[in-house]
């Protein structure tokens, strides 16, 4: 890739599932220390275009990733399967062969008391786990998060819990962060690109070109309310 | 000459159930505990050929797993038909085969085993590659563990599904076929899911739930010899039975 501050170049992505078209032609870019908002209705392809971008499923066009370390946290995913096996904090952390140490430090981060370390994912809160989740994919230290739905289900207290940690690794890490989300204040408080996706891309840019009301009409139909964040006012 | 049988039958179903018990716990948190029953009936035929011709049954059992293995995967590619369905058709046929063969006085050895014929060097081949599938699973447990909480998740940090699936698997079929032995071809599905179950209510981290399968079929074995020794019941339904009472007794004591 001949520009070396991006993180991602995306040309041409077409992904079929099962004979079907989830996402067509899609091109976009990511720069690195950027955080790219993936915006769109249920059912849009947002969840496919991050599985693709991970090489996860097959799909047809270019995937240029420039940085090595990327790390994809799906919180639901993990949530629905916290109860499968008695994983300790411990066990959650020694999949990816992380000493002791490092988890506390990594626990610390997000919040978190080193006497979690023995108990089970099972038994925290919902705010424990999605804090967990947070430290546990970036404890590797990744130069990429991909961040898949992070706060449904979780109250507002919770949200801003969530979206302010990532704020703060964005800040402290200089992370890329592509995170798919269908909840438009998260676009203007912390997005520098947004896509708008409904198997293909309907709008693409910062959130102050692309959000226009006739884009966003034209992404979740008829009815729905432009609201512009005062910080872009 | 009794307690040298008796002592033999216990090495094995010792080692035999304490792998098919560490196994059992990731078939388990895989959802996968019943296969342990089509894959066992699935050896019929394999030990009907073996009776019939005088050879080992857990050969005749790994022959007929792998080539059953194959015809699934055949009929999958050819039809596109669920794989459940496809090891149904194939078992159940298996099944139906086997007995239009299976001698009358060898049809209960070939259903819930038969420790009467141990040799010294059957019991130590079996107890050798009961140690080796041990270590097997041991090896590829973290990340076994980490595909079955999330595969998207395991993908993006590079782990080999396949890879690890294949070995799994392999496992899997030798663990079958090693458990064939002791419980026939009835009830291997007992072997992998009950010490495993009886673990996962013991146990409050990851270790404890490994090992403590391996523990819980290990102990059913052993206490299924001592039965089939004292009460003169067969020893797989023996060992099944010692393992179903561990179990209970785990869900007095389960832990959360």
């Amino acid at each position: 890739m001949e520009n070396n501050h991006l993180a991602l170049r995306v040309k041409n992505l077409t992904v079929e599932l099962n004979n079907q078209k989830i996402i067509e032609d899609l091109s976009f870019e990511v720069k690195k220390g950027e955080t790219l908002v993936v915006l769109g209705p249920n059912g849009a392809g947002k969840t496919t275009l991050l599985r693709a971008l991970l090489g996860i499923i097959p799909y047809k066009g270019e995937v240029i990733w420039s940085v090595k370390n990327t790390s994809y946290l799906p919180p639901n995913e993990l949530m629905q399967r916290k109860e499968i096996l008695p994983l300790t904090v411990e066990d959650f952390y020694s999949l990816k062969e992380i000493g002791k140490e490092k988890i506390f430090q990594s626990l610390k981060s997000v919040g978190l008391e080193e006497s979690l370390f023995k108990k089970r994912i099972a038994n925290l809160s919902t705010g424990q786990f999605q804090r967990l989740g947070i430290a546990w994919s970036l404890v590797d230290n990744p130069d990429t998060l991909l961040f898949d739905e992070p706060t449904s289900g979780i109250d507002i207290g919770g949200t801003e819990t969530i979206y302010s940690l990532l704020h703060e690794f964005w800040e402290k890490q200089k992370l890329t962060i592509i995170l798919v989300t269908h909840d438009l204040s998260v676009v203007w408080e912390h997005a520098d690109n947004v896509i708008c996706l409904n198997k293909t891309g309907l709008c693409y840019g910062t959130p102050s070109v692309a959000l226009t009301t006739e884009n966003l009409k034209q992404l979740y139909g008829v009815g729905v309310k432009y609201y512009k964040h005062k910080r872009d006012g | 000459m009794v307690d040298e049988k008796i002592l033999l039958a216990i090495l094995m179903t010792t080692s035999i159930g304490a792998v098919a018990g560490y196994l059992g716990t990731l078939m388990l948190s895989k959802r996968m505990s019943l296969v342990g029953g089509p894959l066992g009936h699935l050896t019929l035929p394999g030990i009907t050929i073996a009776l019939l011709y005088g050879f080992d049954v857990s050969i005749g059992a790994f022959i007929m797993l792998t080539l059953a293995i194959i015809l699934i995967w055949l009929f999958e590619k050819r039809t596109k038909l669920p794989l459940e369905t496809l090891t149904a058709i194939v078992f159940t046929s298996s099944v139906a085969v086997a007995f239009l063969y299976l001698p009358d006085e060898e049809v209960e050895q070939a259903l819930i085993g038969d420790i009467s014929q141990l040799t010294l060097i059957t019991t130590t081949l079996s107890v050798l590659l009961s140690i080796a599938v041990f270590f097997l699973v041991k090896k590829i447990y973290k990340k076994m563990v980490f595909i079955t909480f999330s595969e998207d998740i395991a993908k993006s940090e590079k782990i080999n599904i396949d890879k690890y699936n294949l070995i799994y698997l392999i496992a899997v079929a030798l663990v079958i076929g090693l458990g064939i032995r002791i419980v026939g071809s009835l009830l291997t599905a007992a072997i992998v899911a009950i010490p495993a179950a009886t673990s996962r209510n013991l146990s409050i981290n990851l270790k404890q739930y490994a090992y403590g399968g391996a523990i819980a079929g290990g102990l059913a074995g052993l206490l299924g010899i001592v039965i089939f020794q004292h009460f003169s019941i067969s020893a797989g339904p023996a060992v099944i039975i010692s393992s179903t009472g561990l179990f209970l007794f785990s869900t007095v004591f389960k832990r959360t």
